[in-house]
């Protein structure tokens, strides 16, 4: 195994393997205040220390993850979800009125700052971690279809689609058994640098106060209440940035790892 | 070239079109009615219907995107409903921090990115080129806004060189560029590590080309190649991307503007959010939308002036 696609794989698998502990046990019950043990450094009782309230930092970031990874993750789903489809739908339909259609709506998609609109979105229907999922899912939906469509074009020419086409299979069931199987590699890889970016747009819409709500914690607004107290304790700004940082380097080493790995054209390269 | 632009103006026409209908239409989706929130809970219901007809508020939605929009094409963007004063003047007078912080930033990414990319090619494959790579891993993960705390913590508090926010304003240049530093190199270094990584990955591709097998023949060291036949050809994907990078830093500037208090575009927003101050919202969304399509625009033209193999698309 390449050493990028293993520390990948750890980075992600930490992140994943905490945000999945969280549903069942943290070290203490953040909704504890302990006032008198506020913004104490790292410790062998608190690793990551405690906040301005007293929480342990370690149980507070093990929650976020759940939140920046739930988000992340739907907002792929959603992506794939509309994206795939609008692709397999162009791609059967190359150089149609359909195609041209969909293609177009998508380059219209893409000009859009996705930022700006996220951030419109969650303005106009009220901050809350479900706004942010749609927010950041809608502008997945471009980037998968182009994807796809890019991806099955090719193999709408082989000859096996060929017979498929003789023997009677119409557009739909031909996208959905063959062209689908063979362009998965290229959705997993897509997905997985879509879901790194995800939780990028997450923090920074929960840092601004668009994401998730208190008393719901998630690293961006970790960072957000860190912000004022960074001179007193800086453990407290430093730990929810290294999470994400560690995370989205993680997903990232994983989607190129998973690409080299995947791409037989790229292993004979090596 | 010709039919190319005007297939492209054309195209961008539409999408300002629909640009400006999508953001009226979600402004226009938002629950709550704007005179009831400026009068407060305790107004009459006469005063706030006498004030939906002065705002236009009593109008169907067509009658007043085209109002609007006819507005908009005449530089009108209408008023503030908190401050009574022309946004015109107001996203003005933002965008004079907004635009230098988007230029300083692209310009600071490019610096970095150019002698990194440049040089992880020149090594490829060895450890330079393994540690450049990795470090622009590295900042691609990183969260801007969180490296703008850090440097604030490190270059404001800690060493006290530059100040942690605030803008002083143009009347005073040496300040007021001191003061955008912090938050360009925040918003440039996750944009430089993209840019390196694009023009290495340019300049390799060039690598196989006959041209260069030509160079090489013709007794260029390996170096000589590279910065005089390489790097021109790997300019134009390199372009694009910086194209889309100034829109992404325009937009972008947003949260970092929150981070370090400055009177840009993204303030303005936020703070017209929390007044439900909409019609801002409306236009200094637009604006910003309006700037990215344009800056693409002028990115496809000038790649099509470059490249003539693009205009038959």
């Amino acid at each position: 195994m390449r050493p990028g696609l293993l520390v990948g794989c750890l980075l992600a698998g930490v992140a994943l393997a905490a945000a999945a502990l969280s549903l069942v046990w943290t070290p203490y019950d953040i909704t504890q205040l302990a006032i008198a043990e506020k913004l104490h450094g790292p410790s062998v009782a608190h690793p990551f220390g405690t906040d301005h309230f007293g929480r342990d930092m370690l149980s507070m970031a093990m929650l976020g993850a759940r939140v920046s990874i739930a988000v992340a993750l739907v907002a792929v789903g959603i992506g794939m979800g509309a994206g795939v489809p609008l692709g397999l739908l162009a791609a059967a339909n190359r150089g149609g009125w359909l195609d041209e259609v969909i293609m177009r709506g998508n380059d219209l998609i893409f000009a859009f700052p996705s930022l700006v609109i996220a951030i419109l979105i969650t303005a106009v229907f009220g901050p809350s971690a479900v706004n942010a999922i749609i927010a950041i899912g809608i502008f997945n939906i471009p980037v998968f279809a182009r994807v796809t469509r890019g991806g099955a074009l090719p193999i709408w020419t082989l000859d096996y689609i060929r017979a498929a086409e003789v023997s009677g299979k119409g557009g739909t069931l031909i996208s959905l058994q063959h062209i689908l199987p063979n362009i998965a590699n290229l959705l997993i890889v897509q997905g997985t640098i879509q879901f790194s970016l995800g939780i990028l747009a997450e923090a920074g819409l929960s840092y601004v106060g668009l994401g998730a709500q208190p008393p719901t914690p998630s690293w961006g607004r970790m960072l957000a209440e860190a912000q004022t107290m960074v001179t007193l304790a800086p453990h407290v700004a430093v730990i929810p940035g290294l999470c994400i940082v560690l995370t989205v380097l993680g997903l990232n080493l994983l989607g190129d790892g998973l690409r080299d790995a995947l791409d037989p054209r790229l292993r004979v390269l090596r | 070239m010709l039919r190319y632009v005007f297939r492209r103006t054309i195209s961008l026409g539409l999408s300002l079109l629909v640009a400006s209908a999508v953001v009226f239409a979600v402004v226009e989706l938002v629950p709550g009615d704007p005179a009831s929130f400026m009068l407060g809970t305790g107004a009459q219901p006469e005063t706030v219907a006498a004030l939906r007809e002065q705002l236009g508020l009593d109008q169907t939605l067509p009658v007043r995107y085209a109002a609007w929009a006819a507005a908009l094409l005449q530089g009108d963007f209408g008023q503030s409903f908190t401050y009574k004063t022309p946004i015109a003047g107001m996203i003005l007078d933002r965008m004079q921090v907004s635009l230098p912080l988007a230029m300083m930033a692209l310009l600071l990414a490019a610096s970095i990115a150019f002698p990194v990319g440049i040089y992880a090619a020149a090594r490829r494959g060895r450890i330079g080129d393994a540690a450049v790579m990795g470090g622009t891993q590295l900042g691609i993960a990183l969260p801007n806004f969180w490296f703008a705390m850090l440097l604030v913590l490190l270059f404001a508090i800690t060493l006290r060189w530059l100040p942690a926010g605030g803008f002083p304003g143009w009347g005073q240049p040496g300040p007021a560029i001191k003061a955008l530093i912090l938050p360009a190199v925040a918003l440039a270094l996750p944009q430089a590590a993209i840019l390196a990584r694009v023009l290495r990955s340019a300049l390799i591709d060039t690598q196989g080309q006959d041209y260069i097998r030509t160079a090489r023949a013709k007794g260029l060291t390996a170096g000589q190649t590279l910065l005089r036949h390489a790097l021109r050809n790997a300019l134009i994907p390199v372009l694009t991307i910086m194209g889309m990078q100034f829109s992404f830093l325009l937009a972008g500037a947003i949260i970092i503007e929150n981070v370090f208090y400055l009177p840009g575009l993204g303030r303005l927003i936020f703070q017209a959010i929390s007044q439900r101050d909409l019609i801002v919202v409306q236009s200094a969304v637009l604006v910003l939308v309006a700037a990215v399509i344009a800056v693409n625009f002028l990115v496809d033209l000038a790649y099509a002036a470059i490249d003539p193999r693009l205009r038959r698309r």
